[in-house]
């Protein structure tokens, strides 16, 4: 296709660029071409009759309007082959781990859904060993769930852990807006775990162009989709998608868009969703499932208000812990009927209790607890939080339910704990014989 | 009618603008883009500007349109085809089959075009009419069944005045493409007829004779059928901040609503929910026809990813159907979920025309959208002296889980039942978690007035009793006092909560709910005598444990009745007990 080159440039702004030019397709590929022969890539973004909007990769600093702009001919596409396993890549695409270009199939980015009935229903459980997740929020294959934490909480930790300590063919990790040691810190654990081989890397860091930040979910999650089409089990990480959000912000700021809520544009669900919505099991074809990471301080800011609308789930991470309030996994309902059969009914009991103590915590405030049952509902509280919500412990799913079970019995009786007589039989401790739990727990 | 054509000017995402370059463009005209690559691309005229240019909504993906690409306008606004074969079909926002275009492509490629209803099926027709009837729009020509109700072949709605018939085509076998009648108006001008028509999806369809919804429509959710119901032809709204349990109340509805027909439109939510519907309803059972539960369901999907200009045509193709069933005297459900994504799109395209926007980038006219859709819903009473009914239950995603918003408000303006869902209850696994003390509803509930707020008071009691013992401790009110309390969290733990994930207590009959509701008053009007509040908890306990066994025994098992007689006895004995002290 012919190449055309332009260089009469009306506007440059942070992240756009405005040109006069003719026959200029929408979302079109585009080269900026600096007077020293240096270039960058851009994109088309709107056309207003000879108007062409660009969004510029490399950032509008430096660019002149002296540059060239040569329109490219095709749309935004990523490389595709299985040499790129083991390989780290920028949010434009290039390879950034000092190895060789790869000769591969282009393939299209942001391409359309897949459509509904090509879905299956989610069935299989993953097993992370994480007691949190397993018994209480239960992480199904092609799930699309974040974790909801503050900036500082070791969240890429968690992220690395399911990663690699579970059954995923391919492990795509797209790290939008990581700090150096972030990115340092999740090639030394790929490294570690021996899952290098199954691996890509598309990184942005902090000294990229945020437009490049932009681009690295749906460089991941296009990858990750054509590996879901070959019958591989793939698992996408994104982290940050607040970061994300954030520069979405900045870029339509610059467009002069109506802003919404707290200045992000008017369509940051749909954005979102457009990508979170990539994740499914595939009717004869593999999975993706994709494990993000949304910073937050307050539930109900817009990134995190509008991601727990999107996505199935979240599980929360505070202090250190996985809480159970505030966390959800949305399909656990179709696999946590088919584990052992204690599980939903223990899930759902200690859940109802640990509530109860809500209660009790907040009149402890005034002093008003004194009787025997609340001072048991506190203390169970305390053991809960200390066995059960460590994201970091290792526990076989068959462990953690017995754990729950010391747990209950050792604070309450058994017809207190609202569980059916046959449910307690078979289950139930003998006192001082706990499987898992350790005896002097709260002494 | 010359059809117009025109020019591309201007392409802002789902937003291009047009110069007309001949003939005349309707507000709410269709039109298809042709690109490049010679794809057409399905358009909405949605204003005509100052230079005759039209600004369209796309509703496909507007990647590698160029200024100056051609369109061709159809002289028609957007409308979805009414006729047999609707049910049980699982269509896009703009009626596409999605099981067909699976047949030619893995991903909802753009401008993909099939045939919204089967063209190649035959359906069994019976004429109604003999030839020189009159007729006019509405009138019955004949029937042909589809699943468990008989079809009912109309002349379309949009006719005016009185034809005769001139031919009408004998029993048998036809599709939806043959001509089945022809009617002729006075002056001599014939019209041929098929079994399916158009209709703009926009356009509400007339009532013949509109009424007041005054019966109360069982739900199978105890909470609703008591507290908050919802009637045939009415309007419900359940706002609520994410993992309240607004899916799993809107499944539970679409599955056990006795509603004759259930439409759910799934408009900007996750396509994982539409997949679970379409995929497990085709296995379960209607108890009230013995059909699939799918032979009664239709589904349109505009899923999140999904181009966002057909948000909108999706929630509109789902009234329109719904209406047309209404048409057909049966009792129809839209679950609409969730009517602020539509909101949302309708801000995307708005803010991209650069109208003045107002409280958070809403357009102005939101609120008159939103009302309009809602007032589609309503009792029908049919020329043939049947009755018909749509009733809307639209699901709201407010941002934050703030109620105080635009699309909420407006939306508590138009709806008669308000399902305020709670995160607080739903962190305490208080399902369904629908506020037991704000919400409510102006529809007539299987339960007595006197009942209801019977039990209305009763939750309020306790709601103020539960913030004294955060403040007191237990020891600090009396005895009485806390049995009230343990009252009305026994309502709220036998009767208010219920698992919708279990077989029978996920669906509750009018005659089990009325059941359980006296037997629950009979605890509640019991005297006790107890003393100390650890005896009195371990006694509600026990009624609850055996109350929450009760919940989940088939009407038809051996120890229903038995389970029943223990839970009276379980008043006598303690009262009993108390007397011998």
């Amino acid at each position: 296709m012919l190449q055309k080159t332009y260089e009469n440039i009306d506007s440059i702004g942070r992240a756009i660029l405005s040109i006069k030019a003719k026959g200029v397709h929408n979302k079109e590929l585009a080269e900026v071409i600096y007077p020293n022969g240096e270039k960058a890539f851009a994109q088309v973004i709107a056309l207003d009759g000879d108007q062409v909007t660009l969004q510029l990769f490399g950032g509008g600093f430096g660019v002149s309007t002296d540059c060239k702009i040569r329109f490219l001919g095709k749309p935004v596409q990523v490389g595709f082959s299985d040499d790129m396993l083991g390989r780290v890549y920028s949010g434009n695409g290039q390879p950034i781990d000092g190895g060789p270009e790869l000769l591969s199939d282009m393939i299209r980015v942001a391409g359309p859904s897949i459509n509904p009935v090509k879905r299956l229903i989610p069935k299989e459980m993953i097993h992370t060993g994480v007691p949190m997740i397993d018994v209480f929020n239960t992480l199904v294959r092609s799930q699309k769930i974040p974790i909801f934490a503050k900036a500082g909480e070791p969240y890429n930790r968690l992220l690395a852990n399911i990663a690699t300590q579970t059954d995923a063919d391919i492990i795509i990790i797209g790290g939008v807006g990581l700090k150096y040691d972030e990115f340092h810190y999740f090639k030394q654990r790929i490294e570690e775990s021996g899952s290098k081989s199954k691996t890509i890397m598309f990184v942005h860091t902090h000294r990229d162009s945020i437009v490049e930040g932009l681009m690295v979910p749906d460089l991941a999650l296009a990858v990750g989709e054509r590996f879901a089409l070959q019958g591989k089990n793939v698992f996408v990480l994104l982290s940050d998608m607040t970061q994300w959000s954030d520069y979405l912000r900045q870029v339509a700021n610059a467009q002069d868009q109506i802003p919404a809520n707290q200045g992000y544009p008017g369509d940051l669900y749909s954005q979102l969703a457009s990508r979170y919505e990539k994740a499914a099991d595939i009717d004869g074809a593999g999975s993706l499932t994709i494990l993000g990471v949304t910073t937050m301080d307050d539930v109900t800011h817009p990134v995190p208000d509008n991601t727990g609308y999107i996505t199935e789930g979240q599980f929360y991470m505070k202090d250190g812990y996985l809480e159970l309030f505030g966390s959800l996994s949305r399909l656990k309902q179709q696999v946590n009927d088919k584990t052992r059969h204690d599980h939903r009914s223990i899930m759902n009991a200690m859940a109802r209790l640990l509530s109860e103590s809500e209660e009790k915590v907040k009149a402890q405030k005034f002093g008003s607890v004194k009787d025997d049952y609340s001072l048991r509902l506190l203390k169970y509280r305390k053991t809960f939080q200390k066995e059960l919500m460590d994201p970091f412990r290792f526990l076989e799913l068959e462990d953690a339910l017995d754990l729950c079970w010391d747990v209950l019995s050792k604070y309450f009786k058994k017809e207190e704990v609202g569980l059916s007589s046959k449910l307690i039989e078979g289950y139930w401790p003998e006192k001082g014989k706990f499987k898992i739990l350790k005896d002097n727990i709260d002494e | 009618m010359q059809k117009a054509k025109g020019k591309v000017v201007s392409v802002n995402e789902s937003l291009v603008g047009a110069r007309i370059i001949e003939g005349a463009v309707m507000n709410g005209e269709v039109a298809y883009i042709i690109i490049e690559d010679g794809t057409r691309l399905k358009s909405e005229v949605i204003d005509v500007k100052p230079g005759k240019i039209a600004y369209l909504q796309v509703f496909e993906d507007t990647s590698w349109m160029k200024v100056g690409d051609l369109l061709e306008f159809s002289g028609l606004p957007l409308s979805v085809k009414l006729g047999p074969g609707i049910l049980s079909s699982v269509t896009d926002g703009l009626q596409n089959p999605l099981y067909e275009l699976a047949k030619k492509e893995w991903f909802l490629e753009r401008g993909l075009i099939v045939e919204p209803l089967d063209t190649v099926v035959t359906w069994h027709f019976t004429p109604s009419v003999a030839i020189g009837a009159i007729v006019t729009g509405g009138s019955i020509l004949g029937y042909v069944p589809e699943k468990m109700f008989q079809h009912k072949i109309f002349v379309p709605f949009s006719v005016q005045g009185n034809y005769t018939v001139e031919r009408i085509a004998p029993e048998g076998d036809y599709t939806i493409e043959e001509d089945i009648a022809m009617i002729q108006d006075a002056s001599g001008i014939s019209m041929s007829l098929k079994m399916a028509f158009d209709w703009p999806v926009k356009k509400p369809m007339p009532f013949y004779e509109r009424s007041v919804p005054i019966e109360s429509m069982p739900t199978g959710i105890r909470i609703l059928d008591a507290l908050f119901p919802i009637a045939y032809g009415g309007t419900a709204c359940n706002p609520g901040p994410f993992g309240a349990g607004k899916t799993v109340l809107q499944h539970s509805l679409a599955r056990h609503s006795q509603a004759d027909i259930v439409i759910i439109a799934a408009c900007g939510e996750r396509a994982g929910e539409a997949v679970e519907v379409f995929k497990d309803f085709p296995k379960l059972i209607d108890p009230r026809t013995g059909n699939s539960l799918m032979d009664r369901t239709f589904i349109v999907g505009n899923t999140s990813s999904m181009p966002v200009a057909a948000r909108e045509a999706s929630v509109y193709l789902a009234t329109t159907i719904g209406e047309y069933y209404r048409k057909q005297g049966l009792n129809v459900l839209i679950l609409a979920d969730s009517t602020s994504r539509w909101a949302q799109a309708l801000r995307e395209t708005s803010g991209r025309k650069e109208e003045i926007p107002g409280p958070e980038a809403f357009p102005m006219y939101i609120s008159t959208l939103i009302s309009a859709f809602y007032d589609r819903a309503g009792v029908d009473i049919l020329a043939d002296g049947n009755t018909g009914s749509l009733s809307i239950i639209g699901t709201v995603s407010p941002a934050g889980g703030n109620f105080d918003e635009p699309v909420t408000q407006a939306t508590l303006l138009s709806t008669g039942a308000f399902w305020g869902l709670s995160r607080a209850l739903s962190d305490a696994r208080k399902y369904p978690a629908i506020d037991r003390i704000d919400s409510n509803s102006k529809y007539p509930s299987l339960l007595t007035k006197e009942e209801v707020s019977f039990l209305l008071e009763l939750l309020r009691e306790g709601k103020s009793i539960a913030a004294n013992i955060i403040l007191m401790g237990e020891k600090g009110i009396t005895d009485e006092t806390y049995i009230q309390y343990q009252k009305a969290e026994l309502v709220d733990a036998v009767f208010l909560q219920q698992n919708s994930f279990h077989d029978v207590d996920g669906v509750t009959s009018p005659n089990r709910l009325r059941l359980m509701f006296d037997v629950l008053k009979a605890i509640i009007d019991a005297p006790i005598a107890i003393k100390g509040k650890e005896g009195i908890r371990s006694h509600f306990n026990l009624i609850r444990q055996t109350y929450i066994d009760w919940n989940i025994m088939r009407v038809d098992a051996i120890e229903f009745e038995q389970q029943k007689s223990k839970l009276l006895n379980l008043l006598k004995r303690k009262k009993h007990a108390t007397e011998n002290i």
